[in-house]
């Protein structure tokens, strides 16, 4: 059997709930780090990037695929599990990579003055993830929380958007992190 | 799925009712409004088996948040055994088989339709509120297309207005329910039609707070620790008002209150709206003006 078949969810109902929970708990207090099992993606896609991938994308979303991420074997995967059409970066609702892959970040959906809910969701791979570093304040966060971001000005000036902007997951094996594009960011 | 054990179990539905990608898309909506809170997100709100008014919204955002860990509970008007909070209540026992609790501390996810409860909520909770109208210019501007170039705008001027009229007609802000939110500075929200008295509860709660309306097919959230202002102005400041009594079922002085009609004499109770709040009370013994003593508890 194709590897592109295997490494799915067994169970999905229940499996996307728990990863939907997880997602949740990270994007609504941001430097929040989970934990996402379940999924076993081809590499390079991390297991907590496959999980959000299975949990959030489907033949409505547009998936782009950034640097390493576009190979024959994530896009086979991708294919088979969601359905997601694979675009360009214009056009894409979920656009998966490394930080640098993912540059420029201009080319991402900021969504519409009217319509800000119509911005790209960024799944960062990262080879780390800690909440240290970066200091973030804004909502979901009691005072201040840390997060180990791959920079900083990228985030402030997606802040200077609000309520435009993209948003962030940060993936790194089995752990995920969230920055809504309402956290305001500083270096420490 | 796995299988249920327990008998009330419809086990022909998909786990919390909802196909996968119709979840997908509500998960979608509610992150989106997290990442802009107080902003309402259009999503493609089903048919449920319920009528609309009685929580369709709400129950969406419920199914596409639960686990199979959750306890769930249900108020409605801050009652948990009222008919819109017992039906949701055996809606998601049979299509999720959730556990269900009455007790706010208890409950891992709450559903509710326009009370926030007495007792604080914490972190990790999920409140989710049922919204008729979502939009709180509808009834100033009844165009949507104006609506939204307002919220863009930022431009609130109307809804300014619309609370000083209440202080020119009646001398002060008479609006007691749906009482209109600015949310981190930037969106004003209704926070559906909860008492005003809960509106300081919305403000740096640190549970999660999802909205959901269901005919108007919108969703929107407050993450925790959001900063939330009741619109005001300088000499007529907000403020969150109940009848002026303590419940005679606990004598709490501090929780808002529901007015009984007892008789045709004009005899009248005030009793606690939140039932589980006046019920733990009552259990650790605070007893009102018309509290009859726990027989069975006592014999």
């Amino acid at each position: 059997m194709s590897d592109a078949l295997l490494g799915g969810f067994e169970q999905a109902p229940l499996q996307s709930s728990n990863a939907f929970r997880a997602a949740l708990a990270v994007l609504s207090q941001p430097g929040e780090i989970r934990e996402l099992q379940g999924a076993l993606p081809p590499a390079p896609l991390s297991v907590a990037a496959g999980v959000l991938l299975l949990t959030l994308c489907d033949g409505t979303t547009p998936v782009h695929l950034a640097g390493g991420h576009d190979c024959a074997a994530v896009r086979d995967w991708i294919t088979f599990h969601c359905g997601a059409p694979l675009v360009g970066a214009e056009a894409a609702t979920f656009a998966f990579g490394d930080w640098t892959a993912l540059h420029p970040l201009g080319r991402f959906a900021i969504g519409q003055p009217d319509y800000p809910d119509r911005a790209a969701t960024l799944i960062v791979e990262m080879a780390t993830l800690t909440a240290t570093g970066a200091a973030l304040r804004g909502p979901g966060i009691a005072e201040v929380a840390h997060l180990s971001l791959p920079e900083i000005a990228a985030f402030q000036a997606n802040r200077a958007l609000f309520p435009l902007g993209f948003d962030c997951f940060f993936t790194c094996g089995v752990w995920v992190a969230a920055l809504p594009r309402s956290t305001r960011v500083e270096a420490v | 799925m796995t299988a249920h054990h327990d008998a009330t179990l419809a086990d022909s539905y998909n786990f919390a009712y909802l196909d996968e990608q119709t979840k997908r898309m509500i998960r979608r909506a509610i992150l989106k409004g997290v990442a802009v809170p107080g902003y309402q997100v259009p999503f493609a709100s089903r048919e449920m088996p319920m009528p609309y008014g009685w929580g369709t919204g709400g129950v969406q955002v419920t199914a596409a948040c639960l686990t199979p860990d959750d306890r769930l509970k249900v108020i409605d008007q801050g009652a948990d055994d009222t008919t819109n909070a017992v039906s949701i209540r055996k809606f998601f026992q049979r299509t999720a088989g959730v556990a269900v609790t009455e007790s706010t501390v208890e409950a891992t996810l709450i559903q509710t339709r326009h009370r926030i409860p007495e007792s604080a909520l914490t972190a990790g909770q999920i409140l989710v509120y049922q919204v008729p109208i979502p939009e709180p210019l509808r009834f100033l501007e009844p165009r949507e297309t104006e609506t939204r170039k307002m919220h863009e705008l930022e431009e609130y001027g109307l809804i300014h207005v619309k609370l000083y009229e209440d202080i020119a007609r009646h001398g002060t802000i008479a609006t007691a329910y749906a009482y209109p939110v600015k949310v981190e500075g930037r969106y004003v929200m209704d926070p559906s039609p909860i008492p005003k008295f809960d509106n300081p509860k919305l403000s740096n709660s640190p549970a999660l707070q999802l909205f959901g309306a269901g005919r108007e097919q919108r969703i929107y959230a407050l993450p925790p620790f959001t900063h939330v202002v009741s619109l005001d102005f300088d000499d007529h400041p907000f403020e969150a008002s109940k009848a002026p009594h303590d419940c005679d079922l606990c004598g709490a002085s501090d929780s808002y209150l529901d007015e009984v009609i007892t008789d045709d004499q004009g005899g009248r109770m005030f009793v606690c709206s939140d039932t589980d709040f006046c019920r733990v009370r009552q259990e650790a013994g605070h007893l009102g003006a018309m509290a009859v003593p726990n027989l069975a508890g006592s014999a």
